[in-house]
Protein backbone atom coordinates (compact mmCIF):
# COMPACT_ATOMS: atom_id res chain seq x y z
CA UNK A 1 0.00 0.00 0.00
CA UNK A 2 1.49 3.30 -1.09
CA UNK A 3 2.19 5.90 1.56
CA UNK A 4 0.83 9.06 -0.02
CA UNK A 5 2.50 11.17 2.65
CA UNK A 6 5.74 10.51 0.69
CA UNK A 7 4.64 13.17 -1.82
CA UNK A 8 7.21 15.96 -1.75
CA UNK A 9 9.87 13.85 -0.04
CA UNK A 10 13.36 14.96 -1.11
CA UNK A 11 16.44 12.73 -1.04
CA UNK A 12 19.90 13.68 0.13
CA UNK A 13 22.09 15.00 -2.72
CA UNK A 14 24.52 12.51 -4.19
CA UNK A 15 27.26 12.53 -6.82
CA UNK A 16 27.50 10.56 -10.05
CA UNK A 17 30.83 10.48 -11.87
CA UNK A 18 30.33 9.85 -15.57
CA UNK A 19 33.24 7.48 -16.23
CA UNK A 20 34.75 6.35 -19.53
CA UNK A 21 34.97 2.63 -18.65
CA UNK A 22 31.43 2.65 -17.32
CA UNK A 23 30.22 4.19 -20.58
CA UNK A 24 31.98 1.40 -22.52
CA UNK A 25 30.44 -1.23 -20.25
CA UNK A 26 26.94 0.25 -20.44
CA UNK A 27 27.05 0.76 -24.22
CA UNK A 28 28.17 -2.83 -24.70
CA UNK A 29 25.43 -4.10 -22.36
CA UNK A 30 22.82 -2.27 -24.47
CA UNK A 31 24.12 -3.65 -27.78
CA UNK A 32 25.81 -0.45 -28.95
CA UNK A 33 29.13 -0.36 -30.77
CA UNK A 34 28.76 3.31 -31.76
CA UNK A 35 32.20 4.97 -31.84
CA UNK A 36 30.82 8.01 -29.96
CA UNK A 37 30.68 5.77 -26.86
CA UNK A 38 34.13 4.22 -27.35
CA UNK A 39 36.53 6.69 -29.01
CA UNK A 40 38.60 9.34 -27.25
CA UNK A 41 38.98 10.34 -23.62
CA UNK A 42 35.53 11.81 -23.08
CA UNK A 43 32.94 9.69 -24.92
CA UNK A 44 29.29 10.69 -24.65
CA UNK A 45 27.05 8.58 -22.40
CA UNK A 46 24.16 6.51 -23.81
CA UNK A 47 20.59 7.88 -23.51
CA UNK A 48 19.59 5.69 -20.55
CA UNK A 49 22.99 5.78 -18.82
CA UNK A 50 21.76 7.93 -15.93
CA UNK A 51 19.95 4.85 -14.63
CA UNK A 52 23.35 4.17 -13.02
CA UNK A 53 22.05 6.33 -10.15
CA UNK A 54 21.08 2.84 -8.89
CA UNK A 55 24.75 2.41 -7.97
CA UNK A 56 25.69 5.92 -6.87
CA UNK A 57 22.71 6.59 -4.64
CA UNK A 58 23.56 3.49 -2.58
CA UNK A 59 26.71 5.28 -1.39
CA UNK A 60 24.71 8.06 0.28
CA UNK A 61 22.15 7.28 3.01
CA UNK A 62 18.62 8.65 2.42
CA UNK A 63 19.41 9.75 -1.15
CA UNK A 64 16.57 7.70 -2.69
CA UNK A 65 13.15 8.93 -1.49
CA UNK A 66 11.45 6.12 -3.49
CA UNK A 67 11.77 3.93 -0.38
CA UNK A 68 9.43 6.31 1.45
CA UNK A 69 6.64 5.43 -1.01
CA UNK A 70 6.55 1.83 0.28
CA UNK A 71 5.32 0.41 -3.03
CA UNK A 72 4.38 -3.27 -2.80
CA UNK A 73 7.09 -5.51 -4.31
CA UNK A 74 4.39 -7.92 -5.56
CA UNK A 75 1.96 -5.38 -7.04
CA UNK A 76 4.36 -2.62 -8.00
CA UNK A 77 6.20 -2.20 -11.29
CA UNK A 78 8.26 0.25 -13.31
CA UNK A 79 5.78 1.72 -15.79
CA UNK A 80 7.68 4.50 -17.55
CA UNK A 81 11.10 6.13 -17.61
CA UNK A 82 12.14 9.40 -19.17
CA UNK A 83 15.41 11.32 -19.54
CA UNK A 84 15.58 14.90 -20.77
CA UNK A 85 18.93 16.50 -21.73
CA UNK A 86 19.45 20.26 -21.89
CA UNK A 87 22.24 19.85 -24.44
CA UNK A 88 24.26 16.77 -25.42
CA UNK A 89 24.10 13.94 -22.87
CA UNK A 90 26.93 14.12 -20.31
CA UNK A 91 30.42 13.03 -21.32
CA UNK A 92 33.03 11.02 -19.42
CA UNK A 93 34.81 13.21 -16.91
CA UNK A 94 31.66 15.02 -15.80
CA UNK A 95 30.78 14.97 -12.12
CA UNK A 96 27.05 15.35 -11.68
CA UNK A 97 25.32 16.44 -8.50
CA UNK A 98 22.00 14.61 -8.29
CA UNK A 99 18.91 15.00 -6.17
CA UNK A 100 15.62 13.07 -6.28
CA UNK A 101 12.15 14.02 -5.12
CA UNK A 102 8.72 12.40 -5.12
CA UNK A 103 7.00 14.76 -7.53
CA UNK A 104 3.56 13.18 -8.08
CA UNK A 105 1.29 10.53 -6.59
CA UNK A 106 -2.09 9.97 -8.24
CA UNK A 107 -4.79 7.34 -8.72
CA UNK A 108 -6.35 6.11 -11.97
CA UNK A 109 -9.14 3.63 -12.58
CA UNK A 110 -7.73 0.50 -14.25
CA UNK A 111 -9.30 -0.87 -17.44
CA UNK A 112 -10.12 -4.15 -15.72
CA UNK A 113 -11.40 -2.47 -12.60
CA UNK A 114 -9.42 -1.71 -9.50
CA UNK A 115 -7.43 1.38 -8.73
CA UNK A 116 -3.94 1.98 -10.05
CA UNK A 117 -1.70 4.27 -8.04
CA UNK A 118 1.07 6.05 -9.96
CA UNK A 119 4.17 7.55 -8.35
CA UNK A 120 6.59 9.85 -10.17
CA UNK A 121 10.12 10.49 -8.93
CA UNK A 122 12.14 13.26 -10.57
CA UNK A 123 15.93 13.36 -10.34
CA UNK A 124 17.83 16.50 -11.30
CA UNK A 125 21.42 16.33 -12.56
CA UNK A 126 23.60 19.45 -12.29
CA UNK A 127 27.17 20.05 -13.39
CA UNK A 128 29.96 21.70 -11.36
CA UNK A 129 28.61 25.17 -12.16
CA UNK A 130 25.13 24.23 -10.91
CA UNK A 131 23.62 24.18 -14.39
CA UNK A 132 20.79 21.68 -14.86
CA UNK A 133 22.07 19.30 -17.54
CA UNK A 134 19.53 16.48 -17.34
CA UNK A 135 16.40 15.31 -15.58
CA UNK A 136 15.09 11.80 -15.02
CA UNK A 137 11.45 10.96 -14.44
CA UNK A 138 10.65 7.50 -13.14
CA UNK A 139 7.01 6.39 -13.01
CA UNK A 140 6.02 3.39 -10.95
CA UNK A 141 2.55 1.91 -10.67
CA UNK A 142 0.95 -0.25 -8.02
CA UNK A 143 -2.06 -2.34 -9.01
CA UNK A 144 -4.91 -3.22 -6.68
CA UNK A 145 -4.37 -6.94 -7.42
CA UNK A 146 -1.21 -8.88 -8.18
CA UNK A 147 -0.23 -8.52 -11.88
CA UNK A 148 -2.30 -10.96 -13.94
CA UNK A 149 0.47 -11.47 -16.46
CA UNK A 150 2.61 -14.13 -14.84
CA UNK A 151 3.23 -16.34 -17.82
CA UNK B 1 29.30 10.93 -39.31
CA UNK B 2 25.99 12.66 -38.88
CA UNK B 3 22.88 12.00 -40.92
CA UNK B 4 21.97 14.96 -43.15
CA UNK B 5 18.78 16.89 -42.41
CA UNK B 6 17.40 16.40 -45.92
CA UNK B 7 17.93 12.63 -45.59
CA UNK B 8 15.81 12.39 -42.43
CA UNK B 9 12.48 11.65 -44.09
CA UNK B 10 9.71 9.16 -43.34
CA UNK B 11 10.69 5.89 -44.98
CA UNK B 12 14.41 6.46 -44.39
CA UNK B 13 14.36 4.73 -41.00
CA UNK B 14 16.88 1.89 -40.68
CA UNK B 15 15.56 -1.66 -40.31
CA UNK B 16 14.86 -2.90 -36.77
CA UNK B 17 17.70 -4.06 -34.56
CA UNK B 18 17.12 -7.75 -33.80
CA UNK B 19 18.03 -8.72 -30.24
CA UNK B 20 18.26 -12.24 -28.94
CA UNK B 21 17.42 -14.96 -28.24
CA UNK B 22 17.70 -13.22 -24.83
CA UNK B 23 19.89 -14.98 -22.29
CA UNK B 24 20.32 -14.74 -18.55
CA UNK B 25 23.88 -13.59 -19.29
CA UNK B 26 22.48 -10.57 -21.17
CA UNK B 27 20.46 -9.64 -18.08
CA UNK B 28 23.41 -10.07 -15.72
CA UNK B 29 25.71 -8.02 -17.97
CA UNK B 30 23.13 -5.23 -18.06
CA UNK B 31 22.50 -5.39 -14.32
CA UNK B 32 26.21 -5.08 -13.59
CA UNK B 33 26.47 -2.13 -15.96
CA UNK B 34 23.45 -0.33 -14.48
CA UNK B 35 23.82 -1.16 -10.79
CA UNK B 36 20.27 -2.51 -10.55
CA UNK B 37 20.86 -5.90 -8.91
CA UNK B 38 17.18 -6.86 -8.46
CA UNK B 39 17.40 -10.69 -8.07
CA UNK B 40 14.20 -11.43 -10.01
CA UNK B 41 16.23 -10.88 -13.22
CA UNK B 42 18.93 -13.50 -12.52
CA UNK B 43 18.13 -15.62 -9.45
CA UNK B 44 16.09 -18.59 -10.70
CA UNK B 45 14.78 -19.80 -7.28
CA UNK B 46 13.89 -16.21 -6.36
CA UNK B 47 11.97 -15.69 -9.63
CA UNK B 48 10.09 -18.99 -9.26
CA UNK B 49 9.17 -18.21 -5.65
CA UNK B 50 7.67 -14.95 -6.95
CA UNK B 51 5.48 -16.97 -9.34
CA UNK B 52 7.46 -16.56 -12.57
CA UNK B 53 8.59 -19.39 -14.84
CA UNK B 54 12.09 -17.91 -15.24
CA UNK B 55 14.03 -14.74 -14.46
CA UNK B 56 12.28 -11.95 -16.36
CA UNK B 57 14.17 -9.62 -18.66
CA UNK B 58 15.29 -6.27 -17.24
CA UNK B 59 12.92 -3.68 -18.71
CA UNK B 60 15.64 -1.04 -18.90
CA UNK B 61 17.83 -3.50 -20.82
CA UNK B 62 15.68 -3.89 -23.91
CA UNK B 63 14.52 -0.28 -23.57
CA UNK B 64 18.21 0.66 -23.74
CA UNK B 65 18.70 -1.50 -26.83
CA UNK B 66 15.67 0.16 -28.42
CA UNK B 67 17.43 3.49 -27.83
CA UNK B 68 20.61 2.03 -29.39
CA UNK B 69 18.68 1.43 -32.60
CA UNK B 70 18.01 5.19 -32.73
CA UNK B 71 21.46 6.41 -31.64
CA UNK B 72 23.13 4.16 -34.24
CA UNK B 73 21.22 6.17 -36.82
CA UNK B 74 21.05 9.76 -35.50
CA UNK B 75 24.07 9.85 -33.16
CA UNK B 76 24.30 9.47 -29.35
CA UNK B 77 25.46 13.08 -28.85
CA UNK B 78 22.27 14.36 -30.51
CA UNK B 79 19.73 12.83 -28.10
CA UNK B 80 17.71 15.42 -26.19
CA UNK B 81 14.88 13.33 -24.78
CA UNK B 82 13.95 9.69 -24.39
CA UNK B 83 10.87 8.18 -22.81
CA UNK B 84 9.91 4.52 -22.60
CA UNK B 85 6.77 2.73 -21.43
CA UNK B 86 6.65 -0.99 -20.71
CA UNK B 87 3.72 -2.99 -22.09
CA UNK B 88 4.65 -6.61 -21.40
CA UNK B 89 7.38 -8.74 -19.90
CA UNK B 90 10.08 -10.47 -21.91
CA UNK B 91 11.76 -13.78 -21.12
CA UNK B 92 14.94 -15.72 -21.77
CA UNK B 93 14.69 -17.16 -25.29
CA UNK B 94 12.64 -14.27 -26.67
CA UNK B 95 13.82 -12.57 -29.84
CA UNK B 96 12.96 -8.86 -29.86
CA UNK B 97 12.84 -6.41 -32.76
CA UNK B 98 13.61 -2.79 -31.86
CA UNK B 99 12.78 -0.10 -34.40
CA UNK B 100 10.76 2.99 -35.03
CA UNK B 101 9.51 5.71 -37.29
CA UNK B 102 9.80 9.48 -37.71
CA UNK B 103 6.85 11.20 -36.05
CA UNK B 104 7.75 14.85 -36.62
CA UNK B 105 10.50 16.98 -38.13
CA UNK B 106 10.71 20.64 -37.11
CA UNK B 107 12.90 23.60 -36.15
CA UNK B 108 12.78 24.93 -32.63
CA UNK B 109 14.95 27.59 -30.94
CA UNK B 110 17.23 27.56 -33.99
CA UNK B 111 17.77 23.79 -33.86
CA UNK B 112 16.65 21.15 -36.32
CA UNK B 113 14.79 18.43 -34.42
CA UNK B 114 13.23 15.09 -35.15
CA UNK B 115 10.79 13.16 -32.95
CA UNK B 116 10.72 9.38 -33.21
CA UNK B 117 8.18 6.80 -32.14
CA UNK B 118 9.83 3.55 -31.15
CA UNK B 119 8.62 0.05 -30.55
CA UNK B 120 10.18 -3.16 -29.32
CA UNK B 121 8.18 -6.24 -30.33
CA UNK B 122 8.61 -9.93 -29.67
CA UNK B 123 9.05 -12.11 -32.74
CA UNK B 124 6.35 -14.74 -33.00
CA UNK B 125 3.36 -13.31 -31.13
CA UNK B 126 4.25 -9.71 -32.17
CA UNK B 127 3.53 -8.57 -28.62
CA UNK B 128 4.73 -5.02 -27.99
CA UNK B 129 7.13 -5.23 -25.05
CA UNK B 130 8.17 -1.56 -24.84
CA UNK B 131 7.15 1.57 -26.70
CA UNK B 132 9.09 4.80 -26.69
CA UNK B 133 9.54 8.34 -27.87
CA UNK B 134 12.81 10.15 -28.54
CA UNK B 135 13.86 13.61 -29.69
CA UNK B 136 17.13 14.23 -31.52
CA UNK B 137 18.73 17.36 -32.88
CA UNK B 138 20.21 17.08 -36.38
CA UNK B 139 23.32 19.30 -36.60
CA UNK B 140 24.07 21.00 -39.90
Amino acid sequence: MIDKSALGAVGAPFELDVERGKIHEFARATASAHPAHFAGDDPVSPPTFLTTTFFWEQLVPDSNPWHRVRMSPERGMHAEQEYVFYGPPPRAGTRLRCQSRIAEIYDKQGRRGGTLTFVVMVTEFRDASGTLVAEAKMTGVETAQAPAEKA
Amino acid sequence: MNVRWEDVVPGSEPPPLVLGPLTRTDFVRYQGASGDMQPIHHDEPFARAAGYQAPLAVGMYHAGVMNTWATNWLGPENVRRTRVRWKAQAWPGDVLECGGTIARKYEESGERCVDLELVCQRQGDRQTVVEGWMTFVVPA
